[in-house]
């Protein structure tokens, strides 16, 4: 019995193994010694999205390449790049889906604009009845 | 009863219509990369192997159209991509391997059972040269025209019905 559940882990670590062919990037798992820059790149990698499990963002993922992107956020970070400068980097490489922070732009100010449209007309709805009934 | 009334339900209604549209769509599962037109990114990269070069970023200026394949070892899609690549290079395209997160005795055991159809492959332990150009997985393969400007991405191991569309966009760039 043991055997066989022995046999039965190791069939499903099998593709484990044959992943982590390499010890993770310097600096996916290590914080950095200043703990404003940490902090600064910790908020910065909550906001980027994870390329190959996509639904997570990089601080949370245990994937190789999220680890090689936290390395590459906390050397910027310490070699005095901005958060910006490096969310703009990756952004130029792999367009708005990298980013979880909302912004403004061609495409998403509608997101923006309808919630407060539709509270004006619910507003303006409102006070035409009032009205009415005073 | 006013017409304003009907106001809302085709509202809504118009709204489920988008939703249903939106949903009946296929989804793209691909991050695209947005480096297609732009020079290739500063990288110099050590040998994978004992028998080629590593690369570097300024050889992709010499004039000559190669493919810049992202490929492991330990990447499944790359063992049914293998004979694709040869046939590529028997066709007469260079193409150049960056390995990901590998170790070269991976590199060479995996070159010896699946074929090398590489002219160099360089080592990319920390995935910069991937985030560089905008690859977001393995394997991917990068036109590179002779001025080493990136002129077209596939996502995904190559497949036979690929291998003409890479040879085309090769042949457009001229040898």
């Amino acid at each position: 019995m043991r055997a066989l559940l022995a046999s039965i882990a190791v069939l499903f670590a099998s593709p484990l193994l044959a992943q982590q062919s390499l010890p993770p990037a310097p600096y996916a798992y290590r914080q950095l010694d200043d703990p404003a820059q940490e902090q600064a790149a910790q908020d910065l990698m909550e906001t980027l999205r994870c390329l190959t499990c996509q639904s997570q963002s990089i601080a949370d993922s245990d994937a190789p390449m999220a680890g090689d992107m936290r390395h590459q956020v906390r050397i910027r970070i310490a070699s005095g790049e901005s958060p910006d400068e490096i969310r703009g980097w990756l952004v130029e490489r792999y367009g708005d889906y990298v980013s979880y922070k909302p912004e403004v732009g061609a495409a998403t100010w509608p997101l923006f604009a309808v919630p407060v449209l539709l509270l004006m007309l619910a507003g303006a709805l409102l006070l035409r009845r009032y009205r009415r009934r005073a | 009863m006013s017409w304003r009334l009907w106001v809302p339900l085709l509202l809504f209604a118009g709204f489920l219509g988008l939703a249903g549209y939106q949903l009946s769509r296929p989804r793209n599962d691909f991050v695209e990369s947005r480096m297609i037109g732009e020079k290739l990114p500063f990288f110099e990269l050590r040998p994978a192997t004992s028998d080629r070069p590593g690369i570097a970023s300024v050889q992709f200026a010499d004039g000559k159209p190669r493919l810049l394949n992202i490929w492991a070892s330990w990447c499944l899609p790359c063992i049914a991509e293998a004979p694709q690549l040869e046939r590529l290079q028997e066709s007469g395209a260079e193409i150049v391997g960056v390995a990901i997160r590998d170790r070269p005795e991976d590199v060479a055991r995996f070159l010896e059972r699946h074929g090398n159809p590489y002219t160099a492959i360089g080592l990319d332990d920390l995935s910069e040269v991937q985030l560089g150009i905008g690859s977001s997985g393995v394997p991917e393969t990068f036109v590179i025209d002779g001025q080493g400007r990136i002129v077209y991405q596939h996502i995904g191991d190559i497949r036979a019905k690929d291998v003409p569309i890479l040879v085309e966009k090769l042949g457009k760039l001229g040898k």
